[in-house]
């Protein structure tokens, strides 16, 4: 009689769009150029345009109306329209005003002066729009959307997109922002090395140590991974999350700007002229041994002859530091380099000699880059997200980059989650109150490996009030602090005697508050009723396919235990629930499930009741064995 | 279920170590929380770090077989395998993975390894774990290494003291294996301290042979 039923294998349930074909893409989100990647099969393959190019470069242009250009076209207008041009966005994500006073010098972006004290996302003034951050990188994503969707004709609305691993939790849930202002569902965030390992892996059927090396235009990742029948164990990462090609662009620029004379005080279109050249320059020197460049600023032009060695004397210090910082992560990781088996080069900036030079010295061994560095990363990411919605052998586990902490008495740091701990992980800290009577604590997050609470970074701070009057130290506050799989991090704090809770998720001094992000999708999409309707009408067929797979399998394993009148009085509701799944009404569907919960009730005790038994026999059992075994 | 036979039933059910799936309802048993009927990931639970893993609760553990068992379980509960499902399985399998997580980092390292099983042995025996230091010998001994360290100002005198180190951490967790074997928990308990000490001494010669670089 359960042959009317649909029966799946136990595990096996079909994923939710099943059958509709829709594929989730993998997304590298630089700070230079973007890609898109697809995996059908496990075989990735990278989107290109009519010309063949995969690479998007992360520049937007911005008309007067708002409407926003992304790639090539974009990074065309960057001389004749600089104030309308905004590139290497990615190296604000998540930072406020006052990080960025520090980058402004550096870098070309024109940032809204925010009044004195005020805190939150910084903005940049760009064709007369204040924009932050992460809208910018929303039309990014928008722009690599579309490319998919061409291609793939059909909605793309989820996506692995890839963050550097030594990216914090602001700049992380920035990304995850921007993707939810793109009407991109994120699947999973993954740290850029992860991907690349991922990629290279499946591809030469890696198993042992092996370093990836991730130089991009704006950050540094190293990442010490162990390779074994498909489970990718990242050991340890480190990096600096403000290095990258870009400040080798600047270091060239500077050298160019140092050998002319005469020259005014230059403005923004001239310091973006100067990097341009200087980009060239470096990309020139990745193959030829030296070369000469024009630079024509305010109408006086001016020629440098530039070669490898003053090239490599212009960015040793920087090489240098990515070399210690990878000494230290192999010894976080117990690793030494002979141990390292190979090591995969990643980014664009790893085209440049010295880099590989340094990284081959370092690691004592030639490194890999069979996989285009540039391309590498969102190969992963299309991998990651076939794994992840259509199912895989393999599995990626991976780490916090920098230790979680609080701030105690004296602006020292007490670490709760430290680096390199694997991830999800939830750790709880108790503190006690200094003062007699003291009924309320702040509770200021921070991330960061040094001693002192200003030198790393804050997260987030919130206050736990209605600590009952106590003596000093008798509270018991209890901190818990867990990090999910996309290394997001959420706090709640407790009082143990009184059971007083203050959650928060951490939403970052420097990010985005919910009304804001709601404002925003507002303005983006104006129905966006419409789409929490059709949200929540999602959830509820996922639910309702749920409670439909577990139900169909409990009666096709234990529907002997029923009567046949009980067991179509079930089959019956179920029906109903599956009717009422095809249909888009939520009310109806939630009425039908609560339906069949209680008409499954009595089975479930059934089923219960013998589960108990049988194993209370088997305890019997393996107790007269014991028995008969000593007599 | 709240009829007058619920806690009976309820006190049975543990007995037979079977809880009910929060999904289809039905009895699960398996070793890997999966739903035996429905196959819906299961909630934690409380058990301890050996049993999670299935291990048996010992100090000696074989740190190969250790990440063969963590990967095999992380294979079946990550929330990786869970990202197209129910929010409730999706938060579900985070937990499980968090716990799964948590009792891998506590047995992969002896140190932290041997705190736990003087934690989980000595309940009764030493309620304040071994957070007690009144062993004058350790004390001064580690005063001294400590001394040394710091008048060191060659990597080769850093190099000495490091080994040292190193020879003495090997013996001390050979010795621990002996004495939980002897379920010795209070001796346990002590080269517990001593084996913390040693450790932040090597972290230490490392700091030091840095700075000399």
């Amino acid at each position: 009689m359960a042959t009317l039923l649909q029966i799946h294998e136990p595990g096996a349930t079909p994923a939710p769009h099943a059958g509709d074909e829709r594929l989730a893409v993998g997304i590298d989100l630089g700070t230079t150029n973007s890609v898109v990647a697809i995996s059908s099969e496990g075989k990735p393959e990278v989107l290109r345009d009519d010309d063949g190019k995969a690479l998007v470069p992360s520049v937007v242009a911005y008309a007067p109306d708002g409407s926003a250009i992304v790639g090539g076209m974009a990074r065309n207008l960057l001389l004749d329209r600089p104030e309308c041009v905004v590139g290497s966005i990615k190296r604000l994500m998540g930072r406020g005003v006052e990080d960025v006073k520090s980058l402004a010098g550096v870098l070309p972006f024109d940032i809204d002066p925010q009044p004195e004290g005020e805190t939150g996302m910084v903005r940049l003034n760009v064709a007369g729009h204040k924009l932050t951050p992460v809208k910018i990188s929303a039309d990014i994503l928008s722009a690599l959307k579309e490319r998919a969707e061409e291609h793939l004709g059909h909605i793309v609305d989820q996506a692995v997109i890839t963050v550097p691993a030594y990216f914090d939790d602001a700049a992380r849930s920035a990304t995850k922002d921007a993707a939810r202002l793109a009407g991109i569902e994120v699947l999973r965030l993954v740290n850029e090395p992860t991907a690349a390992a991922l990629a290279y892996g499946l591809d030469m059927e890696a198993e042992g140590v092996y370093a990836v090396y991730d130089l991009g235009g704006g950050t540094f990742d190293i990442s010490i991974l162990r390779m074994e029948k498909g489970v990718f164990q990242v050991l340890a990462t480190g990096g600096d999350a403000a290095l990258g090609g870009d400040d080798f662009d600047h270091a060239i620029a500077e050298h160019f700007i140092g050998e002319r004379t005469g020259d005014k005080e230059l403005t923004g279109s001239d310091v973006k002229m100067a990097l341009m050249t200087a980009r060239l320059a470096k990309e020139c020197l990745s193959d030829a041994q030296s070369g000469e460049w024009v630079l024509d600023i305010d109408g006086v032009q001016s020629k440098h002859f530039f070669d490898r060695a003053t090239f490599d004397g212009l960015v040793e210090d920087l090489v240098t530091h990515t070399q210690d910082i990878c000494k230290s992560v192999m010894e976080d990781a117990n690793v030494t380099p002979e141990q390292v088996k190979g090591v995969v080069l990643v980014g664009g900036s790893t085209r440049v000699p010295l880099v590989r030079k340094k990284v081959a010295a370092l690691f004592a061994k030639e490194p890999l880059a069979d996989i285009d560095p540039d391309e590498v990363v969102a190969i992963g990411a299309a991998l990651q997200a076939e794994a992840l919605t259509v199912g895989s052998d393999t599995l990626l586990l991976d780490v916090t980059p920098l230790s979680l902490g609080l701030e105690t008495m004296g602006g020292l740091v007490e670490k709760v989650i430290p680096r390199n701990t694997p991830i999800p992980v939830a750790k709880a800290q108790e503190f006690t109150t200094y003062m007699d009577g003291q009924s309320a604590m702040a509770v200021h997050v921070v991330q960061g490996d040094r001693e002192m609470v200003d030198q790393n970074r804050s997260l987030a701070r919130f206050d736990l009030h209605g600590i009952p009057p106590m003596t000093a130290g008798a509270a018991r506050i209890r901190v818990t602090f867990a990090v999910d799989a996309d290394g997001l991090l959420t706090v709640t704090a407790g009082e143990e005697t009184t059971g007083i809770e203050a959650e928060v998720a951490v939403k970052p001094s420097y990010g985005l508050s919910e009304e804001e992000m709601a404002d925003m999708l507002y303005d983006s999409m104006k129905n966006a009723k419409d789409d929490m309707e059709a949200r929540l009408l999602a959830e509820t067929k996922v639910e309702a396919g749920r409670n439909l797979n577990a139900v169909s399998a409990a009666l096709s394993n234990d529907g002997h235990l029923l009567s046949d009148d009980e067991f179509n009085a079930i089959k019956a509701v179920v029906q109903s629930l599956e009717e009422a799944s095809k249909g888009d009404q939520r009310d109806t569907i939630t009425a039908a499930a609560e339906q069949l919960e209680e008409a499954t009730k009595a089975f479930a005790e059934k089923r219960m009741d013998r589960g108990i038994r049988s194993a209370l026999r088997g305890v019997e059992i393996d107790a007269l064995d014991e028995q008969a075994s000593k007599g | 279920m709240d009829g007058p036979d619920s806690t009976a039933e309820k006190a049975s059910a543990d007995e037979a170590g079977v809880i009910a799936c929060w999904s289809c309802k039905g009895p699960v048993t398996q070793v890997i929380p999966l739903c035996e009927t429905c196959g819906a990931v299961q909630p934690p639970g409380q058990i301890d770090h050996f049993q999670r893993l299935g291990l048996a609760v010992s100090f000696d553990v074989n740190v190969a077989d250790l990440d063969q068992l963590y990967f095999d379980l992380q294979r079946h509960l990550h929330p990786d395998r869970f990202a197209t499902r129910s929010p409730q399985e999706k938060a579900i399998s985070q937990l499980q993975a968090t716990a799964i997580n948590d009792a891998y980092e506590t047995l992969k390292e002896p140190l932290k390894r041997a705190d736990y099983l003087v934690h989980l042995r000595g309940i009764g025996v030493l309620p304040e774990g071994c957070n007690l230091v009144n062993d004058q010998a350790l004390l001064m001994e580690t005063m001294e290494l400590r001394e040394a360290l710091a008048e060191a100002e060659t990597t080769d005198q850093v190099d000495v003291l490091s080994n040292r180190a190193q020879d003495d951490i090997k013996v001390c967790i050979e010795q621990l294996s002996k004495l939980f074997k002897d379920d010795d928990i209070e001796g346990a308990c002590k080269l517990t301290t001593r084996l913390k000490y040693l450790q932040k001494l090597s972290e230490e010669t490392r700091i030091h042979r840095m700075k000399l670089i």
